[in-house]
Parts: structure tokens; sequence; C-alpha cells
């Protein structure tokens, strides 16, 4: 394979395991809080369609961007309200919100623009659009690792540099602050956390706020950057590589980042059927790969790959007396 | 907290939440400008006004009456099974492996056939994430979510690279032999009396309402249906019991693939009569709402089939007679679980409320 191609590949890597990234550390914080969340799908939904329709009326993708973050939060706080204050049952909150999602985000958008349950294409200002980091044209004749930083590194939305950014803040908020020993002590233990005077049902509230910030980010990302509007389940199951990937990554942070670069990487390939078949000389059928991430997924699960252990109060609602 | 009466659990709280959903999605309508009235009529007329639209709604009531078993029967062990949709796809994939083996000479032998087919096929694609429930602790939602994908991406490869006769261009496999066309209800006698047009539902209704009696026969019938019933209510006491529950969650699993997979009798041999891509359009899915509607109960999940099927023909009735987008269905559908499933606390709560605000007046009168 040639070196060009590594990078077109590597670039694509990083592109498309940018919204993966931000919904898998989204599903982080409320899962690491207790609560199981199979809604991140659904959020990233809302959030793409809320700022493609935003973005596109304003004319700002950063009014876009609020919006995505607003609708993201709405679904969080009904997954919230189902599973926290009615202490109901977090998965089946959590398909349902998905359907919701699925549902609404065509009939708005139909109603709103009339073009099948799209939104219409946005450009200029309406967009992230590529940021070009500094020196990067500067160093491009540089051999080996000038292209590498200006093909693979610079050159992406904003929002890919936040999503990494967002990989050290995580690890500093749950393993060096106090707000984060409580959320993964909620998650563990939550009786403890009561015992201690810390509200429980403040502390998994808060982690599902901080979980739907983090799908809006990733479906704004979906509709303003990585394209260029909102298409109909344009997230297209990513909700569910994202969990994949928290598993695979056993809850933390850091490597939730290995994960979904390796995912994204999976589904770079998947565009590139050609290049799989020169570098392995077999020719690999492109649904294989696509399902590649999810076979891993289970690999994991079954604990041939060390062990996922999963918070250990999740999914259980905390009642205070008995 | 005060318990409720038994009719209000089982009425009650169903009929409520259905209310609410309702009401939601009537506030949705009136949200993208459409009177909910009018949709509503457009619906009963569409889906109930005649023979053809009831041919439409019975026919989706088949299928969601075996998703809606496969949940159910999951449900009484305990596990939440997702993976019907991709356990109705290699469902499917089973059926056209029957269906094209061999020029069928009569259609019962092929229906038989292809539903053992169908079920075999399903419960293989449950056992998997079975076992490694019952060995190895592996969460069986994300499991068999992910094998709904995996399912997907394989028929994706089976039809476009394996099953796909040489010089068509669209993915699906060969048509099935004539000897295998399964009768629509507009083609069995006494029955074409009130079927007058073609109708997709066919005899695979049948099945379905006699896999319903089945399933409650054995849930409630036999020694292995209280296993799976006790454990399912609560696992150490079961295994305290001496109830194995590696054994449970594996037959309880394999059930529920084998039904899921058996909807697939339904719609590729009795309406597609070969195998497209991505079969099953979501049925597997809404098998979680009708069995959280039903109460996990044969009978309520007929009855809560029926009422999906309403919903889906009437949903695709608006599609074609209104501007509302055909989506609205999945809407009221997300809005069904979440109300009977995830919210139903909320409802028990305020029955709960009421029922002693009553309560206390009849003492204050005393």
């Amino acid at each position: 394979m040639e070196y060009a191609t590594l990078l077109q590949l590597l670039d694509s890597t990083l592109r498309l395991a940018t919204p993966l990234l931000l919904a898998c550390l989204a599903g982080l914080f409320s899962e690491r809080s207790g609560i199981f969340d199979i809604g991140l799908e659904g959020k990233m939904l809302a959030a793409a369609m809320a700022s493609g329709a935003v973005a596109f009326l304003t004319g700002s993708v950063w009014l876009g961007l609020l919006a995505g973050i607003g609708a993201s939060l709405i679904f969080a706080l009904i997954h919230g309200v189902a599973s926290i204050t009615f202490r109901g049952n977090q998965l089946i909150s959590g398909v349902a919100l998905n359907f919701l999602a699925s549902g609404i985000t065509v009939l708005v958008a139909q109603r709103m623009f009339g073009q099948g349950g799209r939104t219409p294409p946005l450009s200029g200002d309406a967009r992230f659009n590529p940021v070009t980091l500094p020196f990067a044209e500067a160093l491009k004749e540089v051999p080996i690792l000038g292209p590498l930083y200006f093909e693979v590194i610079s050159g992406h939305s904003l929002l890919v540099y936040v999503a990494i950014a967002m990989v050290p803040l995580s690890w500093w908020v749950l393993n060096r602050t106090r707000f984060g020993l409580r959320l993964r002590a909620v998650g563990e233990n939550p009786a403890a956390v009561d015992t201690a005077g810390v509200s429980v049902v403040g502390m998994r509230f808060a982690a599902v706020a901080i979980t739907g910030v983090l799908c809006g980010l990733a479906g704004a990302y979906m509709a303003t950057a990585l394209q260029a509007g909102f298409g109909r389940e344009m997230t297209a199951g990513r909700g569910y590589i994202a969990l994949a990937a928290l598993i695979f990554a056993k809850w933390r942070p850091v490597a939730a980042l290995w994960a979904c670069l390796l995912f994204g990487f999976f589904q770079a390939l998947a565009l590139r059927p050609d290049v799989v078949q020169a570098v392995v000389q077999v020719k690999v059928p492109v649904p294989f790969l696509d399902a590649l991430p999810y076979i891993l997924t289970v690999i994991v699960l079954a604990g041939f790959i060390g062990k996922a252990i999963p918070p250990r109060a999740g999914g259980e609602p905390y009642v205070k007396e008995r | 907290m005060d318990r409720l009466p038994r009719w209000a659990d089982v009425v009650l709280v169903p009929v409520i939440s259905l209310l609410l959903a309702a009401i939601i999605s009537a506030l949705v309508l009136l949200a993208i400008g459409q009177s909910p009235v009018e949709a509503f009529n457009v619906m009963v007329e569409g889906a109930l006004g005649s023979a053809y639209g009831w041919g439409y709604t019975l026919y989706y009531t088949t299928s969601f009456i075996f998703t809606g078993l496969a949940v159910t029967v999951a449900f009484h062990a305990g596990l939440f099974n997702i993976g019907g949709e991709g356990q109705a796809q290699l469902g499917a994939l089973g059926v056209a492996l029957v269906c094209l083996s061999l020029d069928w000479p009569h259609w019962t032998l092929a229906l038989a056939a292809a539903t053992v087919g169908a079920a075999v096929f399903g419960a293989a694609w449950a056992a998997l994430p079975a076992y490694l429930q019952a060995k190895r602790g592996s969460h069986i939602v994300i499991t068999t979510i992910m094998f709904n994908y995996i399912a997907a991406a394989l028929l994706v490869y089976l039809l476009v690279d394996v099953l796909r006769p040489t010089g068509q261009m669209d993915p699906a496999s060969a048509r099935f032999p004539e000897g295998a066309h399964l009768p629509a209800l507009n083609e069995i006698p006494l029955v074409n009396l009130i079927f007058t047009k073609p109708v997709p539902a066919n005899v695979t209704l049948i099945i379905a309402l006699g896999m319903a009696v089945v399933v409650w026969a054995i849930l409630w019938r036999t020694r292995l249906g209280y296993q799976i019933r006790a454990f399912g209510k609560s696992e150490s006491a079961a295994r305290y019991a001496g109830i194995n529950p590696v054994f449970i969650i594996m037959v309880a699993m394999l059930m529920s693939g084998g039904l899921a997979g058996m909807m697939s009798v339904n719609n590729v041999m009795g309406e597609a009569e070969r195998l497209l891509q991505n079969s099953s359009e979501g049925a597997g899915f809404i098998g979680i709402a009708v069995a959280l509607m039903g109460r996990n109960h044969p009978l309520g999940v007929v009855l809560a089939a029926l009422l999906f099927g309403f919903l889906y023909q009437g949903g695709a009735e608006l599609g074609l007679w209104t501007s509302i987008p055909i989506e609205m269905r999945i809407v009221v559908q997300g809005l069904v679980i979440l109300f009977t499933g995830a919210l139903d606390v909320m409802v028990r709560m305020l029955l709960t409320r009421i029922f002693g605000l009553f309560r206390s007046q009849k003492l204050g009168a005393a």
C-alpha cells in the first residue's frame, strides 16, 4: 500500500471516529453513574436534525450546535425522568427514545423543509469548516512526518479536536475531581454515597445531562461537519457502535479513544474495499468489514480479550428505603 | 404504598399508558400542523374500514404475534431479547433455503418444512448470545443488538454474492417455486367470501394463533414453564430450588429466537415469495412494544399485535392519503414502548394515588 493511501485512510479514520468518540464518552458518563443508556443513537439523531435545521435557518453553525445540544438534552432528560425519577427499565426507555427520535426527526424536518425528511444542504458559516493547524503548510515538505501532519492531523473541523480534547478532560473529571469520584461511586454503590449525604438522584441527573451534551456534540458534528445537513437515519447505528466501543474500552476514557479509532478505522476500510483487497490479496466482502466492530465486541463480551465488567449498580434504579 | 386491585393492574395500567401515548401522538400531530381527528379517521378507514384493509392489518398482526411472543418468552426468564430483528432475518434465510431446496408438491408440506427451517435458523442465531449470557455472563441485551447488525451484514453478503441468481440486478434470491405458494385469505374457500380482493394476510395467521396457545401452555401448564417463570422472578431462589440456570437461559432464548424466526414464514413465504434485503422491516423491534403492551401474556400479545397491525396499516394509509409522513407510526411505537415499558411506574403511582383517594373517602363516609 502506498503511503498516500495510508494517509487517506487514517484521515478518514479520524473523521469517522469523532462521532463515535463523542457518543462513547457520553455513554461513559451515564453508565459510570449507573444509568445504562442504549439511547445514544436517538440523542445523536435528534441533535443532528436540530443542528442541521437551525444552522440552515440562522446561517450560524454555532446556533446550530446549541440547538443540537438542546435537542439531545431533552431526550437525555426524558431518559432521566423515566429511569431515575420513576425507576423505570433503563434499557426499555433507551429503546423507546431511539424509536421516538427516529420518527420525530423525519416528521419535523419534513414539516419545516418539505424535502422528504432532510434538511437543506449547508454551506459557508452554517458548517464547521476544516481548520488548518499552524505550520501545516510549511511542514508539508518534510518527509514522512510532514504529510502525516498535513493530511491526517491538520485540516479537520473544530469538533474533531474538541472530541480528542474531551478524552483527557473526561479522564481528569472522572479520576481527579470530587465530582468524578462521587459519580463513579454512585455507579458502584449508591447506598454508600447516599449515606455520605450526597444526592444519588442529583448525581445521576448530572451524569445524564453530560451524556446529553456530548451526544449533542456528536449529532451536530454529523450534520454540520461530517456531512452538510441532516438526512433521515443519518447516524446509521453509530450510537450502537459507540456502545460497543464503550464495552471494548471497559468504561475507561483513554481506552475509549483507542476503541473508537479502531472502529473508525474499520468504517474507513469499509469505504475502500479496493485497498483492503490489495493488502490482503483476497476479496473481502464489504459487509464483513461493516460487521467487524460488532463481531469484535461480541468476542470482547465473551471475555476472550480480558473481562469487561460494567459498573456494579448499572441498570438498577436506586430505592432510598425499603 | 397501597397495592392496586388486580383488575386495575391488568387492564387499567396498559389502557392508561396507551391513552397517554395517544395524547402525546395527537400533540405531535398538532405540532406539525396536522389534524389528529382526521389522521385517526384515515387510519381507521384504511386499516379497519374494509375487508381489504383488514387483509393488511391481519398480515402485520401475524408477524407481530410471532415477534411479540418471542420477546414474551425471554421476558419470563428475565431476559430482554432485543435481537428479534436479527433472528427474524436469519429465520427468513431458513425459509428461503427450504423453499428453494426442492420443487414442493404441495404448500402444506412446504409450510411445515419452512416453519421448521425458520425456527431452527432463528433459534440458532439466538443460541450464541444465550450461551454467552449463560456461561460467560455477557449481557444479552448488548450481544443481541450486535447480532442484529451482524445478521444484517450477513444477509447483505448472501443476497449480493451467493443467493442472487446470475443476471439479476437487485439483491434478492430467486423466486420460490409455485408449490411453495401459501394461500392468502382471499384464496381460502369460504374465507374468500369476505376477502374478495388479493390481500397479503395468509394461512400463517393460523400458525401464529396456534403458537400463542402453545406458548401459553408451555409457560403456565408445564414444569419447564414453571421453571422459566421462577428463574425470571428470582434467579437465586430458582438456583436454590435446583433449577439449572444455564439450561433455562438456553431453552428460553432458543424458544424466543425460534418464534422470532417463524415470523418470516409470514412475510417471506406468504407475501414476497423470495428473500429480500431487510425482509423483517423492523417487526422484530415491534415485538418489544407488543410484549410490553400485552403485559407478557399470550392473549395480551395477540390483542396488542392486532393494535400494532392496525397502527402499521393505518400509518401506511396516512403516508398514502395525507401529508403526514409514514414515520408517524415509529413515533407512536416509541411512545407506546416508553409509556408501557419505562414509565409504567409513573402510571401505577398515579392510579394508586387516585384509588387511595376513593378509599379514604369511603372510610370517611363510614
